[in-house]
């Protein structure tokens, strides 16, 4: 399985080649269909907001897994790393109806939905680093 | 409980299977009510697309790859909705944990007004309030000092609702931490007007009618600040007039003054206090008359005081179709033969 995979966003086709990456990787695992599009759904909202904001950063796609008692649990985990900006309020953006979109769900509440697992942390001025994994049930 | 999600597969498969054999509105009627039973399970609209898939693989084994593929695709269009879809519930939650925090905080505000009217032998007195929402921004006050005088306190905050609510707590607060001694109703505006205008944010307005009724000698003293008129019932002539006290809305300006009225109170008279939702109150013809208000006042009239009110605010619900859309206050205090 591959370990791992880096893809630069820079313009649209970065995001669709972070895109393609995550659904590769989603299918190895043997994630159903609709939890691949649940994947790449969250890859692209995570992808756009570098691309949009941050002008240029990375998508990083890797397999883990969990041991427990009853077995191994394999997940996607996907890193999205930048260097822009950073986020100034990031409670404000972590709340729904925030997104300048006025996206319906979408944006980063939406991202944290669709996976099991959110992480984001950011310093203006800095940039931006935002972890998410879904878990293969 | 919620079914599993394999057991909604297996129904769907069943149902869909049946249409297609069937091709009938019995069909399709399950089918509707298979949506029903999918939102109660909370599934998203990217699985039910998966649901058909998985289904309709079953049916049609040689199903052509293009049209497989086409599902792929779909998937991809229903995410959003998807989101949506989440969005929704965990809003839906949201407003769950607000409505249970605003009853807790209604049930609190509930425990400012005052849990008894102060009784003296020769008053009947009779008080409703009733907010519009849950959350009221119409206050009252009794209080009674050694000498048996009764004072009395209305108040509208201007707005409602929580804000409006919130306000009036500091009202509340304000009136309690007034000098133990009875003050005249003039002076005791004063005080709360500088209390008002030092603690209470700018836009919000406090409107107030005051009054204390003696009675050893059947006065009544009052002090108005930009407060809803009341009335006067004259048990003699059978008639109403307009309570009315001049005065500027409290929290406006730090030295502001309140002129102070009184009416000599004789036996079958009444006073009548009001906020300013009864008066706005709203039919479809427009707003109700004050004419029409005491024309309802006066058919009551033979009921003891807190009748009279029970009933007003019945008539006034119902000609407005039992919404209520501004806080509702009436107090009437009348002096019994
Ligand atoms: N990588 C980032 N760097 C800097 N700012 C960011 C980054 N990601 C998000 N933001 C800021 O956070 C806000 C919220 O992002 P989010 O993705 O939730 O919504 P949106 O991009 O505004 O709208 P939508 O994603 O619904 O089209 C953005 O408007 C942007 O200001
Ligand atoms: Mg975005």
């Amino acid at each position: 399985m591959s370990v791992q995979s880096n893809v630069e966003v820079r313009t649209e086709w970065g995001i669709v080649s972070a895109r393609q990456a995550g659904r590769n990787l989603a299918k190895e695992i043997g994630f159903s269909s609709v939890d691949q599009a649940r994947i790449t759904t969250a890859i692209s909202e995570l992808a756009r907001n570098i691309y949009l904001y941050a002008e240029k950063g990375e998508i990083i796609i890797e397999a883990v897994e969990e041991i427990h008692s009853t077995g191994v649990k394999h997940g996607i985990k996907i890193t999205a790393k930048d260097k822009g900006p950073g986020i100034k309020n990031i409670r404000q953006v972590m709340e729904d109806g925030f997104t300048t979109s006025g996206g319906l769900g979408a944006g980063l509440p939406g991202v944290k939905r669709l996976m099991d697992e959110f992480d984001i942390d950011s310093v203006a001025g800095e940039g931006t680093e935002i972890t998410t994994i879904k878990w293969n049930s | 409980m919620a079914d599993s999600f394999s057991l909604m597969q297996e129904q769907y498969a069943k149902i869909l299977q049946t249409y297609l054999q069937e091709k009938n509105e019995i069909g399709l009627y399950h089918a509707q009510q298979f949506s029903k039973k999918v939102l109660e399970n909370q599934i998203s609209p990217e699985e039910v697309v998966s649901l058909h898939l998985d289904a309709i693989e079953k049916f049609f084994p040689d199903l052509p790859q293009g049209a497989r593929d086409s599902f792929e695709f779909l998937l991809e269009v229903m995410m959003g909705y998807g989101m949506a879809y989440r969005e929704h519930q965990s809003l839906r939650d949201k407003q769950k944990e607000l409505e249970t925090e605003i009853n807790v905080a209604a049930n609190m505000q509930q425990t400012f007004l005052p849990k008894e009217i102060p009784s003296v032998d020769s008053l009947d007195v009779g008080v409703i309030s009733v907010p519009a929402s849950k959350m009221s921004g119409d206050y009252y006050h009794f209080v009674k000092d050694e000498n048996n005088c009764i004072g009395v306190a209305i108040a509208d905050i201007i707005g409602k609702g929580v804000p409006a609510a919130l306000c009036m707590s500091m009202i509340k607060y304000a009136m309690d931490s007034l000098p133990e001694q009875r003050l005249q109703p003039g002076a005791l505006l004063e005080n709360l007007n500088r209390v008002v205008e030092q603690n209470v944010a700018s836009n919000m307005f406090i409107t107030m009618m005051y009054g204390s009724y003696d009675p050893r000698v059947h006065h009544f003293y009052y002090s108005g600040a930009g407060h809803e008129p009341g009335f006067y019932y004259n048990y003699k002539t059978d008639s109403f007039e307009e309570l009315y006290a001049k005065g500027l809305v409290l929290g406006i300006t730090r030295d502001t003054t309140f002129r102070e009225y009184h009416k000599k109170v004789e036996p079958g008279d009444f006073i009548v206090l009001l906020s300013d939702g009864v008066t706005e109150c709203r039919t479809d013809e427009g707003f109700i008359e004050r004419e029409e208000l005491t024309r309802f006042i006066h058919q009551y009239k033979h009921l003891p005081a807190q009748e009279i009110v029970n009933n007003v605010f019945y008539q006034l619900e119902k000609l407005q179709g039992f919404q209520l859309r501004d806080d509702f206050s009436l107090i009437i205090l009348r002096r019994k033969v």
